[in-house]
C-alpha cells in the first residue's frame, strides 16, 4: 500500500462513482461494487448498506479488502464498476482516521496544533481560532483524556496517546459518519476501553461510525453491527448473526485461496 | 579582531554583494529547506537542484553568463522535470524517488554536455559550483525577490501546507485540494533554487537548503522554531563561508557549504535531539 500520496495522486478528489444526495436519513449505499488491483480483484459485486446511528466494525483476515473498502468510501481508491451513494451528506461530512503508522509521530507539532486541524474548515487560511473554538478544542482534549496536554509535543507522547490525540481532532471535525481504520492497533487496554467509550458516545450523538478491526473479541463485545469481509466472500448485519463459525470458516478458507494465488505467483 | 570579521566586507563592494546574497537567499531557504524535510523530499530537491543544469544551460547559450537568463531556463527546466518524474511514477511501477534519480542524472549530462561544447571550461566550473563573488545588481534584486516572494506565499498558505507536510490524507479528505499546495510548494522550491544556483552552483545550491534545515531539525521542536534557526545557520554559514573564502582564499561556494556542514556536524553531537542524547530527547 502507498504510504504517501504520489504527485499526481495529490490532485485528484473524488471518483465518479461516488454520488451524494441531499436530505433523509443519513446512510451510505453500496451497490455492486468491484475494485480490481492489476494483479487480482478486491471487491466484485459488493452491495452493503450502512444507516446512522449505527457503530459498524468491518472485520477479516489479512487482504481481505477492509482498508481498500474505506478507501474506496472515501474516493480515495478508484471503483471499477458499481455506485456508492452517501445520502444526507456532502464530501465534507466525512471523517476518516488513517492507519497510526502512516503518519509521521516525530512531525514538529504539539498536540494542539494537530487537534486544530480539526477545525480548519471552519478557520480556513488565516483566521485565528476564537475563544469559543478554543472551548471546544479544550473540551475535545478533556474527552479523550489528555486535558493538560496542549502545549506538549507529539513526539513525547506513548502510542495510546497519540492516537488519543488523533480522537480529539476527529471530534472537533463534528462530521456525521466517520471511518476509522485500525484504530486500536499497538494501543493499550485502558485507552482501547476509553476511546470505545468515545465511539458510543458518537452514536449516541446520532452518527454512523464504521471501524475496521482486527480483534474479534473485541468486535462481538462492542459492536452490535459487522462487516465481515474476506475478498468475494462478504457477510453484514447483526454481530450475533454475523460472528458464526460457519461463516468465519468460509472467510479463512476465501483468505487461504487468495494467498494460495500469491504463492503460486 | 574587527579586521578579521568585518573590514573584509566593508573594503570590498563584491563582498558585501555576496554576503546580502547570502542572507537574502537564507530568508527563503531557511523555511523551504525545513518543510522539504518534514516532507521527506531531501531526495526531490536533490534531483531538482540538477534537473536546472540543462535549462541554466540552455540560458547560458542563449544569454551568456547572466542569471536572469540562466535562471529563467534553469527554472522551466527544473519544473519540468518535477512534472515529468511525478507522472513516470504515477503510470509506471517505478517510485518517485527513482523515477527523480534517472532524470536528474540524464539532465545533468545534458547540461555538462551543452555547456562544455559551446563554452569554456571555466563557463562550466561557474555553473557547476557558483560564483557568489561574481553576484551583480541584477542577480541581487533577483535573489531579493525571489525571496520576498517565497516568504509572502509560505505566509499564505502556511496552515493548510502544513497539514499537507503531516498527514496529507487528512487534508484530502476535509476536501481541501492537496495539490495544489504541493504545486505551489514545488513551484517556491525551485524558484529558491535557481537563486541559490548563482552563488552555489546546481551541484551545491541544494546544500543552502537542507544542512541548515537538518542541523536545526536536531535542535528544534516546533515549526516556526525550526524557520528561525534555519535561517540562522544559513546565515551564519554565508558569513563565515565568505570570511573564509576571503582570508584562505578558498573558493567560496564550497566555503559557505562546509561551514554549513560543521553546523551540522556539531548539531549531531551536541544538540538536544542529536545521535548522543536521543534517550533525553524523545522521553
Amino acid at each position: 500500500m502507498e504510504h504517501r500520496p504520489s504527485f499526481w495522486t495529490r490532485f485528484k478528489k473524488t471518483h465518479s462513482s461516488i454520488q451524494y444526495i441531499e436530505g433523509g436519513v443519513v446512510s451510505i449505499n453500496l451497490q455492486n461494487v468491484s475494485v480490481k488491483y492489476p494483479s487480482n480483484s478486491i471487491l466484485s459485486d459488493f452491495s452493503c448498506y450502512f444507516e446512522a446511528p449505527a457503530l459498524w466494525a468491518i472485520a477479516g483476515p489479512n487482504g481481505a479488502g477492509k482498508s481498500t473498502l474505506l478507501r474506496a468510501l472515501l474516493g480515495l481508491q478508484k471503483c471499477n464498476s458499481g455506485k456508492i451513494t452517501f445520502q444526507g451528506l456532502c464530501p465534507c461530512d466525512v471523517a476518516y482516521l488513517a492507519q497510526q503508522n502512516q503518519l509521521d509521530r516525530r512531525f514538529p507539532l504539539t498536540v494542539g496544533d494537530t487537534i486544530a486541524m480539526g477545525l480548519f474548515r471552519e478557520v480556513g487560511l488565516f483566521r485565528k481560532y476564537t475563544k469559543g473554538q478554543r472551548e471546544k478544542m479544550q473540551r475535545a482534549l478533556e474527552r479523550v483524556g489528555l486535558s493538560n496536554f496542549a502545549k506538549v509535543p507529539l513526539q513525547a507522547l506513548s502510542g495510546g496517546q497519540f492516537q488519543r490525540v488523533l480522537f480529539a481532532r476527529l471530534i472537533l471535525q463534528d462530521a456525521p459518519v466517520i471511518f476509522l481504520d485500525e484504530p486500536f492497533a499497538g494501543v493499550d487496554g485502558r485507552t482501547i476501553e476509553d476511546l470505545m467509550g468515545l465511539l458510543q458516545s458518537w452514536v449516541k450523538e446520532g452518527r454512523l461510525v464504521l471501524a475496521v478491526l482486527h480483534d474479534l473479541d473485541l468486535v462481538q463485545d462492542y459492536f452490535h453491527k459487522t462487516l465481515l469481509l474476506a475478498r468475494h466472500f462478504y457477510r453484514w448485519g447483526n454481530t450475533i448473526d454475523v460472528l458464526t463459525k460457519e461463516n468465519m470458516r468460509a472467510a479463512m478458507a476465501a483468505s487461504r485461496q487468495w494467498e494460495g494465488e500469491i504463492e503460486r505467483i | 579582531m574587527i579586521d578579521f570579521l568585518i573590514s573584509p566586507f566593508m573594503d570590498y563592494v563584491f563582498l558585501r554583494r555576496a554576503l546580502m546574497a547570502c542572507i537574502a537567499l537564507s530568508l527563503g531557504c531557511g523555511p523551504v529547506g525545513v518543510l522539504l524535510v518534514l516532507r521527506r523530499m531531501s531526495l526531490m530537491g536533490d534531483a531538482l537542484a540538477h534537473a536546472i543544469l540543462p535549462g541554466a544551460a540552455i540560458g547560458f547559450l542563449v544569454g551568456g553568463l547572466s542569471l536572469p537568463a540562466m535562471g529563467c531556463g534553469g527554472f522551466f527546466v527544473g519544473f519540468l522535470v518535477a512534472i515529468l518524474a511525478g507522472a513516470i511514477s504515477r503510470f509506471t511501477i517505478l517510485n518517485e524517488d527513482a523515477s527523480f534519480a534517472g532524470f536528474y542524472l540524464i539532465s545533468l549530462a545534458l547540461g555538462v554536455l551543452i555547456v562544455s561544447t559551446q563554452g569554456s571550461q571555466v563557463d562550466l566550473m561557474h555553473i557547476l559550483f557558483g560564483t557568489v563573488l561574481a553576484v551583480d545588481k541584477i542577480s541581487l534584486i533577483m535573489v531579493t525577490s525571489i525571496t520576498t516572494l517565497t516568504l509572502v506565499v509560505l505566509a499564505l498558505i502556511y496552515r493548510p501546507l502544513l497539514i499537507e507536510c503531516f498527514d496529507p490524507g487528512f487534508l484530502r479528505v476535509i476536501g481541501g485540494r492537496g495539490g495544489i499546495y504541493h504545486f505551489v510548494f514545488l513551484i517556491l522550491v525551485t524558484l529558491n533554487l535557481v537563486a541559490a544556483f548563482q552563488a552555489l552552483g546546481t551541484l551545491m545550491a541544494l546544500g543552502m537548503m537542507m544542512l541548515p534545515a537538518v542541523s536545526a531539525r536536531l535542535w528544534a521542536r516546533h515549526v516556526w522554531s525550526l524557520f528561525l534557526l534555519s535561517i540562522f545557520f544559513s546565515i551564519l554559514s554565508g558569513y563565515f563561508g565568505l570570511l573564509f573564502s576571503y582570508h584562505l582564499e578558498w573558493p567560496s561556494g564550497p566555503a559557505i557549504i562546509l561551514i554549513a556542514g560543521l553546523i551540522y556536524g556539531v548539531s549531531l553531537i551536541v544538540a538536544p535531539f542529536g545521535a548522543f542524547k536521543q534517550q533525553q530527547g524523545s522521553a
